[in-house]
């Protein structure tokens, strides 16, 4: 399987990649780790006429934790996120999600801020960053804007995200309190897209309380979906078994599966239900640690 | 466009199409069949090669992407014309089959032991976990791998009979 045939720039510089997206966005594509633009193109899903190859550029594979937030670069690959101390000591439900994404070898190359802007409904990192609160940072030639990732992924494969935009940078907010959080993912074998995937967050508050909760999910609806529902019955209600029931049952609600080879509706449905009650239990252990 | 790339330690400049895929250009241009492939879509892992010593699939990868980079193919692994202790293993362990997932396999099993000298039957088991054996050979890849960790840790200099009584104790039948 070949690609349609395509012009190719390597930048050295995010100006200079930033200026070509300006000039020919339009029918442009960016390049990170290409494990899911590549495969597309063999397929001649996407037939881009340029590819802008960002991996030339410096400075792009950062994660950092300095104010507020950690912060995971444009070129950090999901097994860097697998391998960074600065990932587990920040944020448990990033921490948990990196290994479950893809297969070893996906994971040297592919990349979390290109997982974001493919916006696969089967993703695994929107999720997270759904459950997570996280935003990007998209850049332009003449501009800069931050996006919550709740409001950038607008469909199936589609992003609010300009022609001549790219994303530098996804932050997700440091924990504010004893925290914890999950990535649950059930796959037929290794490197297959998620059957049903379920991240978590939870903040406890004083006296037992929950703070600040997320849940979000991958494969059951046409794009990730959050579950805004059970996010709020958790907030300000005691931890505990009871009342992670309840947000199985509401997440459950907010699910929009289809049947396929992967499973019946049914089936997926009552799964998110398990999942988010299992990874609220373990989210709440981590975070009584912490406590 | 005009490339330069270093496979297994020699320098080749050639110009390539934006589209040409790095599997291709081994195999094609360069002539090392050694990498295979098979799925095409991202699956098997069959077409693995060691980019900069990580296992990269070179399938989903340009041809271009890898200018000015290393790579090594399963044909760089031999030392000085002598197989490498994965390869060693491979042979002693038997393991493989058909022999189509045993490049990838070994150069999988390579980067491994760079990393983690001394893993785990899990930690081997979920590093080739990107690629598939179609004869469902993995147990004997496993060990393979594992035959490959205890001859490094004794030392390469040990003799072959000794090294596969430390990798795999025999145990004497009662009479």
């Amino acid at each position: 399987m070949y690609p349609a045939s395509f012009d190719y720039v390597a930048p050295s510089t995010l100006d200079q990649a930033l200026d070509i997206l300006a000039d020919r966005g339009d029918d442009a594509k960016v390049l990170a780790g290409g494990q899911s633009l590549i495969p597309l193109m063999k397929l001649r899903f996407a037939q881009p006429s340029l590819l802008v190859d960002i991996n030339r550029i410096a400075g792009l594979d950062y994660i950092d934790a300095p104010d507020g937030y950690l912060r995971i670069g444009a070129l950090v690959r999901h097994n860097d996120v697998v391998a960074s101390d600065v990932v587990r000591r920040s944020n448990h439900t990033v921490a948990h999600a990196a290994p479950w994404v893809s297969d070893p070898l996906v994971r040297n190359l592919g990349t979390v801020c290109g997982s974001l802007a493919h916006a696969d409904p089967q993703g695994d990192w929107a999720s997270v960053m759904l459950a997570c609160g996280a935003e990007v940072v998209a850049r332009k030639a003449d501009g800069i804007r931050t996006i919550p990732v709740s409001e950038l992924i607008t469909g199936v494969f589609t992003t609010q995200l300009a022609p001549d935009e790219l994303i530098t940078e996804v932050r997700v907010p440091t924990y504010t309190g004893p925290s914890g959080g999950t990535y649950l993912k059930l796959e037929r074998k290794v490197g297959d897209y998620a059957t049903v995937g379920v991240a978590t967050h939870l903040t406890l508050g004083t006296g037992g309380t929950i703070a600040a909760a997320g849940i979000a999910l991958t494969a059951v609806a046409a794009t990730n979906v959050k579950a805004v529902e059970a996010e709020r019955v958790l907030v300000g209600a005691t931890s505990g078994e009871d009342v992670f029931r309840e947000a199985g049952r509401l997440a459950a609600a907010a699910a929009d599966p289809r049947d396929d080879v992967r499973g019946s509706a049914e089936y997926k449905r009552h799964v998110v239900d398990v999942f988010v009650q299992r990874g609220l239990a373990t989210a709440a252990e981590i975070a009584g640690a912490a406590a | 466009m005009e490339i330069t790339v270093t496979v297994n330690g020699v320098q080749h400049t050639a110009d390539v199409e934006p589209r040409v895929l790095l599997a291709d250009f081994l195999r094609r241009m360069l002539g090392l069949t050694g990498t295979h492939i098979g799925c095409d879509t991202t699956s098997c892992g069959v077409c693995t090669v060691l980019l900069d010593s990580k296992p990269v699939k070179s399938c989903t990868m340009f041809a271009v992407q890898a200018d000015g980079r290393e790579l090594t193919t399963v044909e760089g692994l031999k030392r000085d014309g002598a197989l490498s202790s994965v390869q060693r293993g491979f042979k002693q362990e038997h393991g493989l089959q058909c022999g189509f997932c045993t490049p990838a396999m070994m150069l999988v099993g390579t980067a491994l032991l760079e990393t983690n000298p001394d893993p785990t039957e899990d930690e081997i088991r979920w590093a080739i976990s990107g690629n598939l054996c179609r004869c469902t050979g993995y147990m004997n890849i496993v060990k393979a791998i594992k035959w490959a960790a205890n001859e490094r840790n004794v030392g390469e200099a040990v003799p072959e009979q000794r090294v596969v009584s430390v990798a795999e104790p025999q145990e004497v039948p009662a009479s």
